[in-house]
């Protein structure tokens, strides 16, 4: 039976219906057709499913869908305003931080996050902190570079 | 990171913003999955339980008959294919076997393996389906074991398969699909001269590509006998050739557009869903999209072989290597075909040694049908080759660089395989790398370093491209090979450099089958060379026309017309104004039409490509665990195009190499299970895993390209390996002896290794 939630997706209202084991991932990629959030594994081991569910970093794969109900769940598809670019994103981009491109959401999601936790992480703790994260393509190198950039750029913004 | 910009260009060699970065970082741009249809419906493989068995029925009546199911295929729907190899692309398919890997007939030949596939309403529906389908297995004795396999006593594979050799085919069945040689000098004289010989066997297991996309696609037939395909893949062209052959159809009815790809590193040269989508989406008269799970990927796609390489290396006492000997041993999964030419065409490839002999086996396992993973071949060669060089080097106390710059190739030097190498790269980049501060920095104790080299020939291949300048005098850029690692930023930096005009007027897009002239698939590091190749070419052919056209305009002869900067030009003395290309777009109506131009080549003098790294790592002598501390990594990209691409390809493939040799593999049960499959228990470098790493772009231009353009994406991962063997085994105090040679260098082999090197 198929279960009506309620929740704020991107500051918006967002209803939805959806079965019991449907993931959170699930839902916002095949309902609600907000694929920037992707799945590479589905079993919580890549992070390119990464989303913030009340403000707290999570792989959507993990999540139930029925799980988020009045809950607030902020996508990839949230984070740039307005036809800008949020810093981290901007900065993934000058340094050339993406080849693929599959596991970028998901980093920009989790960096974020960490920024807003910490405005100035070191190599070691961004490293850390995005371990969750899996990039095939790059090597880590400049994705480490860019968040670093990025904090610096939003610590002279604040 | 400094931009480099070369005074010889306006463009290229600057670090432009990619043209899809937008759509990339904002979760817009749709990858493999990222697509829908109305009326789609979902469809689920059903992957033998067994690694080996006979097939003996199928009952789908089952499954068929359940609510929400539409339709089902097996190998039944499949036309009959005969065996054989063909050339396709970048190497040979045997088209029945190509169809067995799709869905099995008579015979499951890994687990895993494609069966059955159901569409239905839902994926769930389709998932329950599965279970109800019954397939009666009479199951075999699985063959895991490389060795073991070319037994004669050995359980078969394939019952009709024989030894192809230099002389032929054998007479008796075997599991050694391939045998080969290739040899110069004389070997035997060589060692005799050879004052220090060292023979070693190096070991590596079977690896996944990793990419962190699953495979999918969504195709639709219509009653007309036309099939739409989206999907990401590293070619659409190659989907539509191979969709074509293993349904029997002609390419002209199937059109694929290409969907982003999240990565492919070979691995998605080959197609697995597709034609059985278009099976079910034909029988049940829906739209089908099929995307594969993360432990399907593991255990019925990719991976790359694993190998047995002994090596055997003689040398002068000044350093000379006056004798080269390998015997390569790959595994290509269930069904024959792995890289084992390659393997043995660059074991040796960086040494001018005039005596050389490498043999190679190509051996079938009822593992997954390997696919090609990056330089194809080359790491699991390279990996003992360069290893056993270090081992002389210590052994003769001299510089692991000095040695390899003693008996480095260099333009005019032979290659085993027939032609002369032209300008290359290699020494230019072991000089770099001896001087490098990185190469006289201090080690710790307990820590190693380790330097290797490798070797890519990279491939030109068939490409093509289309310019259409718009009515507002921009160019949109079509070419046909899916953007893997940032190709649309080096198509726009060489339109913009050819054309003369900003790259902010340059629009590069992929098109799909039909809107584009063919492209062979974005593999052999083809795709900045061959079809910026195409670009080059049509900007050229672009260029002609618009001087025509401004010929006209100016009313003089077209000889006297100039190209530059984005302009057509008059001798200054005929007091003529210049014309921009958006003047000359807005006139086009008066001059002949909409400006457009086409190119197309099979691109030739693919410029091979060197790679050196030296890399550092920490021991931890309590449990093994191996640090990677430092990591550069030299190369010549002959013209990097956008140097953060390049160097991008660098890093990237160091770090799949780094992972290769310290923590993947695929772990089998003695029933052929893969035990791992998942990013948990095959265990892909994370970023805390990890050092900076360093980077050095060497440019020594290739001659067959118009910017001088190697390919760089493949040869980054051929040096690592061997380097980190080689730092582990040196951190750990082997001296000349290395005790490490089997991969992954796991703690508890680390640790086992140390332990008896303490005594
Ligand atoms: S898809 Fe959720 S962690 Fe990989
Ligand atoms: S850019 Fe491809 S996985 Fe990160």
């Amino acid at each position: 039976m198929a279960t009506h939630v309620k929740t704020t997706i991107n500051n918006e209202a967002v209803e939805f219906l959806c079965e019991p084991h449907e993931s959170l991932s699930s839902v916002l990629r095949e309902r609600l057709h907000l694929t920037g959030t992707k799945e590479g594994c589905t079993t919580g081991d890549c992070g390119a499913c990464s989303v913030m569910l009340d403000d707290r970093l999570v792989c959507s794969c993990l999540v139930l869908g029925v799980e988020t109900e009045g809950m607030s769940i902020d996508t990839v598809e949230g984070v740039a305003k307005a036809d800008k670019l949020h810093p981290i994103q901007e900065k993934l981009l000058e340094h050339a931080a993406l080849q693929c491109g599959i596991c970028t959401p998901g980093i920009v999601v989790s960096a974020k996050a960490l920024l807003e936790k910490k405005a100035d992480p070191t190599e070691e703790e961004v490293r850390f902190w995005l371990a969750g994260n899996l990039c095939r393509c790059t090597g880590y190198d400049k994705i480490i570079r860019a968040v670093l950039d990025a904090a610096s750029v939003l610590r002279e913004e604040a | 990171m400094s931009g480099q910009t070369s005074s010889e260009y306006k463009y290229i060699g600057t670090r432009s913003i990619r043209p899809d970065g937008a759509d990339k970082v904002t979760g817009r741009a749709n990858y493999g999955a990222d697509f829908f249809l109305p009326g789609m419906v979902h469809g689920k493989i059903l992957r033998s339980p067994l690694a080996h068995a006979k097939i003996l029925s199928i009952d789908v009546s089952a499954a068929l008959a359940m609510p929400g199911v539409l339709s089902i295929a097996t190998s039944e729907d499949l036309p009959d294919m005969n065996a054989g190899t063909e050339s396709a692309g970048e190497g040979e398919v045997d088209f029945y076997d190509f169809s067995c890997n799709v869905l099995a007939r008579e015979k499951v030949l890994y687990h895993g393996q494609a069966v059955a596939a159901v569409a239905a309403t839902s994926e769930a529906i389709a998932r329950s389906a599965l279970d109800k389908i019954v397939v009666d297995y009479e199951e075999l004795t699985p063959v895991l074991d490389l060795l073991g396999a070319q037994k004669s006593d050995s359980p078969l594979l394939h019952k009709n398969q024989t030894t192809e050799g230099p002389k032929g085919k054998g007479k008796t069945p075997s599991n050694i699909a391939k045998q080969m040689m290739l040899a110069r000098g004389n070997v035997d004289e060589g060692f005799s001269e050879a004052d220090v010989v060292v023979e070693k066997t190096f070991i590596s297991p079977i690896v996944h590509q990793g990419y962190i996309e699953p495979h999918a696609c969504v195709v639709r037939t219509n009653e007309s006998n036309q099939i739409d395909v989206w999907c990401s893949s590293q070619g659409h062209f190659m989907v539509r050739s191979f969709m074509a052959r293993l349904l029997a159809m002609d390419v002209s009815n199937i059109k694929v557009t290409p969907l982003e790809i999240g990565g492919g590193f070979g691995g998605k040269t080959v197609i697995y869903l597709e034609p059985v989508a278009a099976i079910l989406s034909r029988k049940a008269g829906r739209p089908v999209k099929m995307v594969m799970d993360r432990e399907e990927v593991f255990r019925a796609t990719g991976p790359g072989s694993s190998s047995i390489v002994k090596v055997k290396v003689g040398a002068k006492s000044d350093g000379r290597i006056v004798a080269m000997e390998a015997d390569i041993t790959l595994n290509a999964g269930a069904f024959k075909g792995s890289p084992m030419m390659p393997s043995m065409m660059c074991v040796f490839t960086p040494y001018t040694c005039p005596n050389m002999k490498v043999t190679g086996k190509d051996v079938v396992t009822n593992t997954p049908k390997v696919a090609a993973y990056r330089a194809p071949g080359a790491p699991q060669s390279h990996l003992a080759a360069e290893c056993v060089v270090n081992e002389i080097a210590k052994r003769l106390n001299i510089d692991p660089i000095d040695l390899r710059l003693l008996n480095a190739v260099d333009e005019g030097s032979p290659t085993i395989y027939g032609p002369k190498f032209k300008a290359i790269g290699l020494k230019a980049a072991l000089t770099e790398a001896r001087s490098h501060p990185h190469y006289a920095s201090a080690l710790s104790d307990n820590q190693g370093r380790g330097v290797a080299c490798g070797f890519w020939f990279n491939v030109g291949l068939q490409s093509s491209a289309t310019i259409n300048i718009t009515e507002s005098g921009k160019a949109v850029v079509i070419t046909g090979n899916p953007d893997i690692g940032g190709s649309r930023a080096s198509m726009a930096l060489m339109a913009a450099e050819s054309l003369g005009i900003p790259l902010d007027q340059i629009k590069p897009i992929i098109g799909d089958t039909e809107s584009v002239g063919y492209n062979d698939v974005t593999g052999g590091s083809r795709t900045t060379f061959a079809s910026g190749g195409a670009v080059i070419k049509a900007a050229e052919n672009l260029i002609q026309d618009l001087k025509r056209r401004a010929a006209k305009l100016m009313d003089i002869d077209v000889e006297l017309v100039q190209w530059i900067d984005g302009q057509a030009v008059a001798p200054a003395d005929l007091d003529k104004k210049p014309l921009s290309l958006a003047r000359l777009a807005r006139k086009a109506g008066a001059t002949g039409g909409p400006l457009t131009a086409t190119a197309t080549q099979t691109a030739r003098g693919a410029g091979p490509s060197f790679a050196v790294n030296i890399i550092d790592v920490e021991v931890d002598k309590e449990t093994g665990s191996v640090d990677v501390k430092r990591v550069t990594v030299l190369q010549d990209a002959g013209k990097a195009i956008h140097p953060s691409y390049v160097e991008g390809q660098m890093q990237g493939g160091a770090v799949q190499g780094i992972g290769w040799a310290l923590n993947e593999e695929f772990v089998y049960n003695e029933k052929g299970v893969m035990e791992n499959p998942g990013f948990l228990d095959y265990r892909i470098p994370l970023a805390s895993d990890l050092p900076m790493i360093d980077t050095v772009i060497i440019e020594v231009p290739n001659p067959g390209h118009p910017y001088g353009v190697r390919g760089v994406g493949e040869a980054p991962i051929c040096p690592p390996m061997a380097a980190v063997t080689s730092a582990v085994n040196d951190a750990i105090g082997c001296g000349a002896d290395f005790q490490l040679t089997e991969l992954p260098l796991s703690p508890v082999k680390v640790l086992d290794a140390a332990e008896k090197l303490m005594g």
